[in-house]
């Protein structure tokens, strides 16, 4: 899925948490609210849990009763999956790419982002556009090319580099877009007392800037990051053996060990939990970073 | 100041021309060569890669299947998430919590997602055919994701799954921005709950819908990593997305002048769409009072 869907999903919703509990609404709680809630529960989480809880159990029980509790419980799964050198060397290129790729993203985007925001120049608005235009093009449009470009002109296919650089690449505009109007709104008496006091801009971006940033480049930050851990197309074409990330390797095992559906289930939910608590654990920040920015 | 400036922006302008920009004018240009990959791109064919394209039954069929997944995401996923959020947008226990778990499976890798659903439907022994032939039903022979009839209708149902989250918790956003006192001047006027609703929430809730259903729109007409992993297409090319045609074209077959030419039609069909919708629908937005516009981006 391409970066923008990501960003306004993750974006919009956050921005009215703090809101919710102040608004009071029509109707109470009567049960069938909750039936509800907990049938899109039950829908929504359902398969994730059976995931979770079929990794527990042999492939003899899932086959005798596919819909059960694991009786007994055995680890041999998970153990089996986390003694796999092969799911270390995914996890770890995994990471690697999604901190490059955030690294990228969040530095070369708040750079881009503060003269765009902050200075008046001819030539800005225009500037902005090129950025702005880049949303359109999803990488599946330029797969090709960045495949080719990548493994014949730069020998960087099978690298960290080569996935990390394009990817960074199609989430800057995004980020720009973010960032612009979060820079913008930090007062301008801030810098007006920082110049006063003989900072140069270059000293104001780095010390007051950045440091009020914190909460905007978490923002997008966190969606450089999760957009890195759950891409396919890109590093399917670019990285192979033990280069490749989890979802490579999530799609490998399950082809390879399709009968194996016990190994599956307990491969995809050890793969899954980093991106799940990293969301988790920030979602707060992400609130206060679409929020604060505009609060200054 | 000129030089802070370019010192600023350099960076990221840089690395966006080379792989953002550069990639795309490549695209362009292969797709008018015959070129399998390596030597010189000599075999200039004009338009022909676009007609080979236009006219094979596996792309036309890819678009049809874009094009379904593009109706059928709107039409279920809006009455279903426009009711979720409206029965989840008043004070009950838990609901952060309820919040919380609904976006559990848009922040699951496609591909995650699509592992396990795939182990789920497996014929016979997956789950979902055993919980069907516990309360007597069966499922298709050749099970869901391979019947080709029920193949592409099965991979609506993960999506939905996958992005019905999505849709909630972005009309719930929406529900923010309508003001409290419209519900107490409603309330003190009489007006029952469904009436609130029909008459005052989801006729706010406009530019939230259609900015969700845009953005919908353009995921569906992109569609590859769900596909791929599910049905790599098949059976007998029953899936296939745009996308999944020129990947296969241009990785399995090498023809990369085809696949470049299927990649700039795939653009063009989105941006088209996407200025269509924009014209006609997301147009009534900016006319209408400036808060609306706020919540377009």
């Amino acid at each position: 899925m391409s970066a923008g869907m990501m960003t306004d999903a993750v974006a919009a919703p956050k921005r009215q948490a703090t809101h919710t509990r102040r608004i009071k609404r029509h109707g109470g709680g009567s049960p069938l609210i909750y039936l509800i809630a907990l049938v899109v529960v039950g829908f929504t989480v359902g398969p994730v849990l059976y995931g979770v809880l079929g990794g527990f159990r042999t492939n003899a029980q899932l086959a005798d009763k596919p819909a059960a509790l694991p009786s007994p419980w055995v680890l041999s799964n998970y153990t089996g999956v986390l003694t796999n050198p092969s799911f270390w060397h995914y996890a770890v290129n995994s990471t690697v790419i999604a901190l490059l790729t955030t690294t990228i993203v969040v530095v070369f985007g708040m750079m881009a982002a503060y003269p765009l925001a902050r200075y008046k120049f001819r030539g800005r608005e225009p500037l902005f556009l090129v950025f702005v235009l880049g949303l359109l093009f999803p990488a599946t449009v330029a797969i090709i090319p960045l495949f080719i470009l990548i493994t014949k002109d730069l020998n960087m296919g099978n690298t960290w580099w080569g996935v990390a650089l394009p990817q960074a690449a199609f989430a800057l505009p995004m980020t720009v877009v973010i960032l612009r109007p979060f820079l913008m709104a930090l007062p301008n008496e801030l810098e007006e007392a920082a110049l006063l006091d003989g900072a140069s801009r270059i000293g104001f971006f780095w010390r007051i800037l950045v440091p009020l940033s914190g909460p905007g480049m978490v923002t997008v930050g966190v969606l450089a990051f999760v957009g890195s851990w759950n891409a396919y197309l890109l590093p399917l074409l670019l990285l192979q053996d033990d280069m490749k990330t989890l979802p490579l390797g999530v799609a490998d095992f399950s082809s390879e060990h399709a009968s194996d559906t016990a190994g599956v289930f307990a491969f995809t939910t050890l793969a899954m939990i980093p991106a799940l608590v990293f969301f988790l654990a920030l979602q707060k920040r992400i609130v206060n970073g679409l929020q604060g920015a505009v609060k200054g | 100041m000129r030089l802070e400036i370019l010192f600023f922006v350099a960076p990221a302008l840089l690395v966006f021309l080379f792989f953002v920009v550069w990639p795309i004018i490549k695209a362009v240009q292969f797709s008018v060569y015959r070129w399998k990959g390596y030597g010189p791109l000599v075999d200039f064919v004009g338009l022909k890669n676009y007609a080979s394209v236009l006219q094979n039954e596996v792309f036309t069929d890819a678009f049809m299947h874009n094009i379904t997944i593009v109706v059928f995401s709107i039409l279920i996923q809006l009455p279903l998430g426009l009711a979720i959020a409206l029965l989840l947008n008043r004070k009950m226990w838990g609901q952060s919590a309820l919040r919380t778990i609904i976006f559990v499976p848009y922040v699951l890798a496609e591909v995650i997602a699509g592992v396990v659903w795939f182990q789920l439907l497996q014929p016979q022994y997956g789950v979902i055919d055993t919980i069907l032939s516990a309360i007597g039903l069966h499922g298709p022979e050749e099970g869901w994701l391979g019947t080709p009839d029920v193949a592409l209708y099965t991979v609506i149902a993960v999506l939905t799954w996958k992005y019905l989250g999505l849709a909630v918790i972005l009309f719930l956003a929406g529900l923010q921005g309508v003001p409290e006192e419209l519900y107490e001047a409603a309330s003190i006027d009489g007006a029952t709950w469904w009436q609130v609703q029909r008459k005052i929430t989801i006729p706010l809730l406009g530019p939230t819908i259609r900015t969700w259903a845009f953005l919908s729109m353009i995921g569906s007409l992109q569609l590859f990593d769900m596909v791929w992993i599910l049905t790599g297409g098949g059976p007998a090319n029953s899936t296939t997305t745009m996308a999944t045609f020129l990947i296969t074209e241009g990785t399995k077959r090498s023809n990369y002048g085809i696949a470049s030419a299927a990649s700039v039609i795939l653009f063009v069909v989105a941006l088209v769409m996407a200025l269509l919708y924009q014209y006609f629908v997301l147009r009534r937005d900016s006319q209408d009072a400036p808060r609306n516009k706020r919540a377009k981006r």
